[in-house]
């Protein structure tokens, strides 16, 4: 078959051929077609099956709100289900399947469905599948699905990317039709910053699908010429393909531009599509109009398209959608689509219209009445009219245009909760007075249907929308005419007749809807499913309102719309996701010590962002377990080195910068003596425990605190919320430092002496002693810092050099350290020791904890005030029966003793009434040689030594277990001191 | 002298420079950085210290791109400053011996990685990255933004077609990752 319906004429490129294939089978089109119009040039009319009946279906329109057919387009990976054609831009070597059918398309055999239509109307679901309520998600669910449906996905990752970007305006005017383009040509030669964008490939909107001339030249001509002025203005970005379809808070506007969608695979590194965030002064929503069609019965077959489809498709894209074309109208614009094929030597059956003054014509036959029902099993063949005189006709056609007069497209003036208002003049929404905050519409969105009218609002609009002085140019001439409605939505006596042909809701099921008591707009449109699609009801909407409002005896802005929300139309998640996927889902923050660390073969674990080392397995060992016993093993030995500079970091300095950190941690810090550190606790203003972390005084005036990786941020934001909004008064400046400076603990029996060989200075235990800090030199006179301080329990410091040194650093140290076998260490062995250190960590400090509960209630100073002092007093915080940290070993070495397990009397009831506690953190413990845990336990103070059971009825734990200090190893603190 | 050989923040021993057609981007490892924060009740003072060293105090939004420290706003009585390396090596000491009690100084020297973007499309890459309005920024606009979900600043320079990027140093590989993604989109 060769494109046996194209016409002469239109706006395809004839000198290019694009071979393309639908249903395996391969076709012809040019440059400039869109899938669907190709298809209907090679004369193919069945394009899809319906939602839920599968009737066979066909294109209803040419462009975006397509609600019939969709298909899979492109194969493998690229597959991408419920991919309009009307939108789909053709190109050579394109792929496109029908979907949702069960056989061919021409032989669905759940087209069955359409012989049980009586017992699957609006709400069918909810009154048959009622019982057994266990069925639903087994057995109907999965047979419904399979039934009714859209496009199958490829379950391949997609091989293409998407990028997000964020454009700036003065002006964004959406829609590229006459008076979007007017516009643009205002706005531009005024010298603003234009964004023009248009979810078609060729801007012109309508121009580009009729006759009519403007000034001396065709429509179409005239967009372009305007086009090509815009395009030589630096202040104007013209984006085609690009369907603005949303419109946000503070003048954003979500847009996305089809950048390889009309590509047979998108160039290596370019983007499929791109979500553009649009910062705008102001908008104009240029987004014209979409036609209605008209309810009767079996209108739904394929070849009954918009006639102002049949329009484009003529006009545009030199296809007739059939060598016989009737049209049914209730205004003069069927009137014009029928001259239009006339004109082009299509056959005109007859042009049916409601009107009793229906205008004549020598050219082909137009008669009153309605078109009552149709035939053809797989497309249109005749059309049945009832005349005004109640005689009856059979039209032959294979194509029959609906022209119902034409909706606004309001969509974007209601993304803010505005509503749109009724317009008598032309029977239709049109927007209401509450618009998004500078936005103007002009054109048919606006309800001026007319191009004169459309030019002379987008001068308008954009004058208004910049303030700009002075008249409106010279606008050109255009032969124009009013399109004369009579509202008609549909024919007395259907009942079979489609409103949304993409969910299949008829006008029976309106009814239905009303007569079951659904009669609120939303409800209708949940109940029947009316305007849910992914067109999102653009054919269908206001046929049911029109019903909706005939059935409860109002006027249709009485009954109202549903809420328009974005997307404008269907857009892809992988947009919305762009690069943030797989291993770019979010930024990764590497150690001072990473590349070093990679070399070492460590095992990373993510923490936050951060990846930090693990642990780092040797030659020979085949579990973590082995790896990290020997780590830890070595470091209490010997020395070990980890990495800590994901320990968050804030500089605090200025003349209260003591006072402040009084303010900030609960235990006192206004005495401590410059060139010490403290361990310090932070409470929340309720008195549970915040953070924990380090003060260093550096000097009178400046502090460094350290935070627990985890809340690096939180507690900088609470530190910069205090200095701000509650002491504001208070000389103190803060800054993050936690990425400026690599830090290493060095920890172990021998660390002093490995260090001694790096640093500049004495750090004898006289001359650097426990909680000591200072800035000092390092390898013959790097600045860097030292801190005397243990998570491990060990002898230990910490050690800091400007970031860019870190890599130097920790091989430095691992050079110095040989003859002490140093050993690096990861987060799990750092776990371990601090476990057998009894230190606190996050699962400690997780939020419902206080002081008290952690053994530190002494360390809440009463001498002044802090935050989170006076509430940590609370009685129901203190006093009988509060938890306290414990250690918990098992009686039975063997035994584990997992984290969550919940702590019970020896004898009594394993239940929530007699819980005792719980253990927060476990590990094995290789320096005592069975596992350890940490917990919470009532009392606990007071039950050393007393026998427990730790249980978790969950995972089967019950384990026999003993209360023991949580300082399991070096109680005393001698290590750390020596 | 000490014997530690830094290494920049790509990871490499020499700054990474990535060369397109119509781009280039160049991590730079030259600067030496620190923030200045007006101490209470001395705001006045340094800012003359400021005016001083840069030749102006640099305003809300933007960066006075002075030879050899440069500065930029980056919040209430508080920028950064900056300078190269190799001869301000001890920029922040340098910086507290100049303003003494009348501001907080940190060195934020290793804190950040730098990416000069230079070349015709770097508006276009710019767009693919950050919300900054960078077609109508002018030279010593800076601005704060997010770039691949890391906070950064953007400053323009004084040709038209360079940007320097600040992010956070230990992302250097994502931020760099983002930058040569969007220079391959644009190309």
């Amino acid at each position: 078959m060769t494109q046996v319906n194209r016409l002469p004429g239109g706006q395809i490129d004839r000198s290019q051929s694009c071979k393309f294939t639908f249903d395996g089978k391969a076709y012809t089109g040019h440059a400039g077609d869109t899938l669907a119009s190709a298809l209907l040039a090679n004369g193919v009319r069945l394009m899809g099956r319906s939602f839920k009946y599968h009737r066979p279906r066909g294109v209803l329109t040419a462009g975006s709100e397509e609600p019939n057919a969709l298909v899979e387009l492109r194969g493998g990976a690229r597959q991408e289900p419920n991919t309009r054609a009307t939108t789909v831009e053709l190109y050579d070597g394109l792929l496109a399947k029908s979907q949702n059918r069960m056989g061919s398309l021409r032989f669905d055999l759940l087209a069955i469905n359409d012989r049980f239509s009586n017992f699957l109307t609006a709400g069918f679901y909810y009154k048959t599948f009622m019982w057994p309520a266990a069925f639903w998600e087994k057995l109907y669910e999965p047979i419904i699905r399979k039934a009714a449906g859209l496009g199958s996905l490829s379950l391949k990752d997609d091989p293409d990317v998407y990028d997000k970007g964020f454009l700036h305006c003065d002006l964004l005017i959406i829609g590229a039709g006459p008076a979007g383009l007017m516009a643009a040509l205002t706005a531009g030669r005024a010298g603003a910053d234009v964004i023009l964008a248009d979810e078609d490939f060729v801007l012109g909107g309508r121009l580009n699908s009729e006759t009519l001339t403007i000034g001396d030249q065709s429509g179409a001509d005239w967009a372009a010429e305007v086009v090509a002025e815009l395009t030589t203005l630096p202040n104007v970005r013209i984006m085609p393909r690009t369907t603005v379809i949303g419109a946000f808070d503070h003048g954003i506007y979500g847009a996305v531009e089809r950048v390889s969608d009309h590509l047979y695979a998108p160039d290596a590194g370019k983007p499929r599509q791109v979500l553009w965030r649009i910062y705008t002064q102001k908008t104009i929503l240029a987004a014209g109009a979409t036609e209605r069609p008209i309810a009767f019965e079996n209108n739904d077959r394929p070849g009954i398209m918009l006639g102002s489809a049949i329009r484009s498709y003529a006009n545009r894209f030199a296809v007739s959608a059939d060598k016989r074309v009737a049209i049914f109208t209730n205004n003069d614009d069927g009137h014009r689509t029928a001259a239009d094929l006339h004109a082009k030597g299509v056959k005109i059956s007859a042009v049916v219209d409601v009107r009793p003054d229906v205008p004549r014509s020598l050219d082909y036959e137009v008669l009153h009445g309605e078109v009552v029902n149709t035939k053809g099993r797989l497309g249109l063949t005749f059309a049945e009219v009832r005349l005004a005189d109640g005689s009856m006709r059979t039209l032959e056609c294979g194509a029959l245009g609906m022209s119902g007069g034409w909706n606004p497209n309001v969509h974007m003036t209601c993304h803010q909760r505005g509503r749109p208002i009724w317009n008598d003049a032309i029977a239709a929404f049109v927007p209401g007075a509450e618009l998004p905050p500078g936005m103007v519409v002009a054109g048919a969105a606006n309800g001026d249907l007319s191009t004169a009218g459309a030019l002379q609002g987008g001068a308008t609009a954009a004058k208004r929308a910049l303030g700009l002085k002075g008249r409106l140019p010279k606008l050109p001439e255009t032969g124009d005419a009013s399109i004369n409605l009579k509202p008609f939505w549909y024919v007395e006596g259907c009942s079979r007749a489609w409103l949304d042909q993409q969910n299949d809701v008829t006008v029976k099921d309106v009814k239905l809807s009303h007569q079951e008591g659904f009669r609120s707009v939303e409800h209708l449109k949940r109940y029947t499913t009316l305007g849910m699609a992914t067109d999102q009801g653009k054919t269908s909407n206001m046929g049911g309102l029109a019903i909706m409002a005939e059935l409860a005896g109002k006027t249709i802005p009485e009954v109202g719309t549903t809420i328009f929300r974005p997307p404008y139309t269907p857009t892809a998640i992988g947009v919305l996701g762009g690069r943030h996927r797989g291993q770019e889902f979010h930024p990764k923050r590497l150690t001072p010590s990473h590349k070093w660390a990679e070399e070492q073969g460590a095992v990373f674990v993510e923490v936050g962002n951060w990846l930090r080392a693990q642990w780092f397995p040797q030659a020979g060992e085949t579990t973590w377990r082995e790896s990290v016993d020997r780590e830890v093993l070595a470091t209490r030995k010997s020395v070990g080195v980890c990495d800590v500079t994901t320990l968050g970091k804030v500089d605090v300095q200025g003349t209260d910068a003591a006072d402040f950190l009084n303010k900030i941690y609960c235990n006192g810090f206004a005495k401590l003596a410059v060139g010490k550190t403290r361990y310090g606790l932070m409470l929340r203003e309720d008195g549970i425990a915040m953070d924990d972390g380090t003060a260093a005084r550096l000097a009178e005036d400046h502090f460094v605190v350290t935070t627990t990786t985890a809340n690096a941020l939180p507690v900088y934001r609470h530190m910069e919320f205090v200095r701000q909004c509650l002491f504001p008064d208070m000389d103190v400046q803060l800054i993050s430092t936690t990425e400026a400076w690599a830090q290493y603990a060095v920890a172990g029996p021998n660390s002093r002496k490995l260090l001694s060989q790096i640093v500049d200075q004495d750090i004898s235990n006289d001359a650097f002693p426990f909680m000591a800090c200072a800035n000092i030199t390092i390898c013959g006179g790097l600045r860097a810092r030292l801190f005397r301080i243990s998570f491990s329990g060990e002898l230990a410091y910490e050690i800091a050099v400007p970031t860019a040194y870190g890599d130097a650093l920790i091989r430095k140290i691992m050079e110095a350290g040989a003859q002490y076998d140093v050993t690096p260490y990861g987060t799990e062995a750092l776990g371990v020791m601090r476990i057998e250190k009894g230190h606190a960590a996050g699962n400690e400090l997780n939020g419902t904890t206080t002081a008290l509960n952690l053994g530190m209630g002494r360390m809440v100073s009463k001498t002044k005030d802090s935050i989170g002092s006076k509430l940590s007093e609370r009685e129901g915080l203190n006093g009988e029966g509060q938890l306290y940290q414990v250690g918990i070993k098992p009686i039975d070495p063997k035994d584990p003793v997992p984290a969550g397990g919940h702590l019970m009397n020896a004898d009594g009831p394993v239940d929530a009434a007699h819980d005792q506690g719980y253990a927060t953190s476990a590990c094995y413990s290789p320096n005592l040689g069975h596992a350890i845990a940490i917990g919470f336990l009532k009392n606990g103070a007071d039950r050393m030594g007393e026998q427990m059971r730790l249980v978790s009825p969950l995972t089967g734990v019950d384990v026999k277990v003993e209360i023991t200090s949580a300082h399991f190893i070096d109680p005393e603190g001698e290590r750390l001191r020596a | 002298m000490h014997d530690l050989q830094p290494m920049t923040a790509l990871g490499g021993d020499a700054p990474q420079v990535d060369t397109f057609d119509h781009v280039t981007i160049t991590e730079n490892d030259g600067l030496a950085l620190a923030s200045v924060a007006a101490r209470m009740g001395h705001e006045k003072t340094c800012h003359t210290t400021l005016k001083k060293l840069l030749g102006a105090v640099p305003e809300p939004g933007k960066a006075v791109l002075h030879d050899p420290e440069a500065g930029f706003w980056m919040g209430p009585d508080q920028w950064m400053i900056g300078a190269p390396r190799e001869t301000h090596e001890l920029l922040a000491d340098h910086l507290k011996e100049r303003f003494g009690d009348t501001a907080s100084i940190t060195e934020q020297t290793g804190a950040w990685v730098c990416f000069d973007v230079i070349g015709p499309a770097m508006p276009d890459i710019c767009e693919r990255l950050c919300a900054v309005p960078i077609r109508r920024m002018t030279a010593g606009d800076a601005q704060r933004t997010m770039i691949h979900q890391l906070g950064c600043f953007v400053i323009r320079r004084d040709n038209p077609e360079h940007i320097r990027i600040l992010g956070p140093r230990a992302s250097a590989g994502s931020l760099h990752h983002a930058l040569i993604t969007a220079a391959h989109s644009v190309a």
